[in-house]
């Protein structure tokens, strides 16, 4: 059984809450205590049904009070998959958390009103997966109930959809009608669309492919932590410990150690008491090499074949999460995997307006603003271009004076100086 | 080529063993808060999977009552004496003694609530920056918004307004001095992957995690083991029955629930195949309150 996770797109008011509510609820995921305060819930749709919008309302609440507005994760599973669900909050002003809730999806959920059609809104959500370059992506035609089940609607707004896929550059869009509300596509097969003969939402969720970057060209080892025991009879053991972002590694593979660009072979992979051969994207393993080199936290052990880009002066995307305005006369920290250095906005090229995709020329930089930028660091990063590895082309930017994490970063091309 | 996806618990420790070496990384004095349950029993064999054959790099820290069930305390030592890392224990007692705290009274009297400031006191103490606890999203509403690493202001508040945003797998533990960061490497596991991952690593736990017999008195209706901390009266009747413990912490406000789950299979089968008697304890707010709060006070929190 494997973990997918994703991320559902729309407002409050294209019917976000109760999509996951029943989801939920028709996949049996309601804990009993959940259940009986659904039940016992005063609030109720119009027909007397249950409110399902009540299962993430405790959240809405919080958020309401000022609490929180902050990506928000919720877990269950089926006989089939695990899936860890970051809702995310939909409004303009939260561009940030979907953001945040993005880059960690390999799916996202668009959600489109069915008597509403595409609309703005519509074309924010899909440009910013689009911008986080999540793989797979699922248009959910919602309230079709509201619509008499028409099927020249939703024909209708698949076909403006689809203009808006090319626009912004989404290739797996699947395309399902459904009522949140009523339950139909959901996790069952509608009885009022029989039109529709394609699958239901949770029967996708739990057979679409998850797309590993499984290619050994690719491979990356960022080196988190060095074990050197330093006893007796290990004295001369010395491990890089790490999580492979991309590709994977064999025992006697070649690799190059970045920036430094030294050479060396696999020796050994070690795991607690075993030692695969092979090591893979998304494995915690320690490697031995069979030089002695230097290597610390920060560096990154790649294949030999196929480096990536180390730059100073890098071309990216941002979009800015802080409510201090970007300060290019100020130095920043970035963090790319396990490495931290200093960083300087050398120019702002453009911002995108997100609801109409134009590009606009103006300065500032400001909480949620989405551009193209170039960066200058103070040591070289080892990177690939976020659309060719995502794994090893995000990175963050850390305000200095207040720690916080205020950018981030889609590393698109070197820069020319 | 081949497809490699990870199975679900191979993903879910790939990922906190990832997290417990970026706190090693990027922190000057870490430790792991270790309260004897099965949570931070997990953390200890990731962090094993994270750091042989070196020494962890931060010592465990336990915040101990006075008030433990011995069964906890005796797994609590033996581990250390297998594991061979350093026990820093945060006495509640000596909190009392220093006058810090005032210890409760009445029948309900518990040392729960006064854990907290000997907490904090020890993490002043040893100056830790970033504290490792085995608190999970999918405990509660406001826990499932929390992040991986979470800053705490010198007073040790979680300030939900304050959240940096935590993006792909990269974790920013940039803070100010007297600032610490409690981290949370299991935060994506549920309650069935910490069992199922005990199971599959055949994790030993403390005997009281299994059903056993034992002497009981029902108490806002709920099981309370009977022992010289309780506060017992005239009132409260002493029975024998058999029981078993969901979590682990202080005796006077951790209850047990009826079971004949004997073995990990048994545990496993009550959570998953029945939601009622899972979930049905926790339907018993008594009891939930209890359980939630444990997991707080464990110093999570």
């Amino acid at each position: 059984m494997d973990i997918l996770k994703f991320i559902t797109a729309g407002s409050v008011d294209d019917g976000k809450s109760t999509l996951i509510g029943r989801l939920l609820y028709d996949s049996d995921s309601i804990l009993a205590d959940q259940l009986e305060a659904l039940h016992t819930s005063n609030r109720k749709n119009d027909d007397g049904s249950i409110d399902l919008a009540i299962l993430t309302d405790g959240l809405k609440a919080e958020r309401e009070q000022g609490i929180t507005i902050d990506v928000a994760y919720k877990y269950f599973q089926t006989d089939k998959r695990k899936f860890i669900i970051a809702d995310t909050p939909g409004h303009i002003q939260y561009t940030r958390n979907m953001v945040t809730g993005a880059s960690n999806a390999n799916l996202a959920i668009i959600l489109v009103d069915a008597r509403k059609g595409v609309i703005e809104q519509t074309i924010r959500h899909s440009y910013l997966v689009s911008l986080l370059g999540i793989q797979q992506v699922v248009v959910c035609i919602n309230k079709m109930d509201m619509v008499d089940y028409s099927e020249a609607i939703y024909e209708t707004i698949v076909n403006d959809y689809k203009a808006l896929a090319y626009k912004v550059g989404l290739k797996n869009v699947k395309y399902i009608p459904v009522s949140a509300l009523k339950g139909d596509n959901i996790v069952h097969p509608s009885i009022n669309m029989k039109w529709y003969d394609g699958i239901s939402l949770l029967p996708f969720l739990e057979s679409v492919e998850l797309t590993v970057d499984d290619s050994t060209a690719h491979a990356r080892f960022p080196v988190q932590w060095v074990v050197r025991p330093q006893t007796e009879e290990l004295h001369d053991y010395r491990g890089y410990a790490g999580r492979v972002s991309s590709g994977s590694f064999k025992v006697n593979d070649k690799v190059t150690v970045l920036p430094s660009g030294f050479h060396s072979t696999i020796e050994k992979i070690e795991v607690l008491d075993a030692e695969p051969v092979e090591a893979f994207a998304g494995m915690s393993v320690t490697i031995h090499l069979k030089d002695e080199i230097d290597i610390s936290r920060g560096d990154v052990l790649v294949n030999t074949g196929y480096l990536p880009e180390v730059s100073q002066l890098i071309e990216a995307d941002l979009c800015w999460m802080d409510t201090r305005a970007l300060d290019p006369s100020l130095t920043y920290f970035i963090q790319h995997n396990s490495k931290v250095t200093r960083c300087k906005i050398r120019e702002i090229l453009y911002k995108v307006n997100i609801n109409t995709l134009e590009k606009e020329f103006n300065e500032d930089f400001k909480l949620n603003d989405i551009g193209r930028i170039i960066i200058k660091t103070a040591e070289p990063l080892a990177f690939d271009l976020y659309q060719n590895n995502k794994a090893n082309g995000g990175a963050i930017i850390i305000d200095s004076r207040t720690n916080v994490t205020v950018g981030a970063l889609m590393l698109r091309a070197v820069a020319e100086d | 080529m081949s497809k490699h996806q990870l199975d679900y618990l191979d993903e879910l420790e790939a990922e906190a063993i990832y997290i417990l070496r970026e706190v090693a990384g990027q922190f000057e004095k870490p430790a792991l808060l270790f309260s004897g349950g099965k949570d931070s029993i997990t953390l200890v064999r990731l962090a094993e999977k994270a750091f042989r054959p070196g020494k962890f790099p931060f010592p465990l820290v336990h915040i101990d009552t006075g008030h433990n069930f011995i069964e906890t305390i005796e797994y609590r030592d033996k581990m250390i004496n297998r594991i061979g890392e350093k026990l820093i224990i945060g006495h509640v007692q000596d909190s009392i003694d220093e006058g810090k705290v005032v210890e409760q009274k009445g029948k309900n009297a518990s040392r729960n609530a006064l854990q907290t400031v000997t907490l904090l006191d020890t993490i002043a103490k040893h100056g830790f920056d970033a504290c490792i606890g085995g608190a999970r999203r999918d405990e509660e509403k406001a826990r499932a918004k929390e992040r991986i690493f979470s800053v705490r202001d010198e007073f040790g508040q979680w300030d939900p307004k304050r959240q940096r945003p935590e993006l792909w797998n990269i974790f920013n533990g940039k803070i100010h001095k007297g600032e610490n960061v409690r981290v949370f490497p299991i935060s994506n596991w549920t309650e069935l992957d910490v069992w199922n991952y005990i199971r599959r690593e055949k994790i030993e736990l403390p005997s009281i995690y299994f059903a056993h017999e034992r002497e009981v008195i029902t108490r806002n209706g709920q099981l309370m083991a009977a022992s010289p901390f309780l506060n017992m009266d005239a009132e409260d009747i002493i029975e024998k029955r058999n029981v078993r413990f969901r979590t682990v912490g202080d005796m006077t406000c951790t209850a047990a629930v009826e079971s004949y789950a004997y073995r990990i299979d048994d545990i496993i089968d009550e959570i998953s195949e029945s939601k009622i008697s899972e979930r049905g304890a926790r339907m018993d707010d008594k009891v939930s309150e209890a359980a939630m709060e444990d997991r707080k006070k464990g110093g999570y929190f």
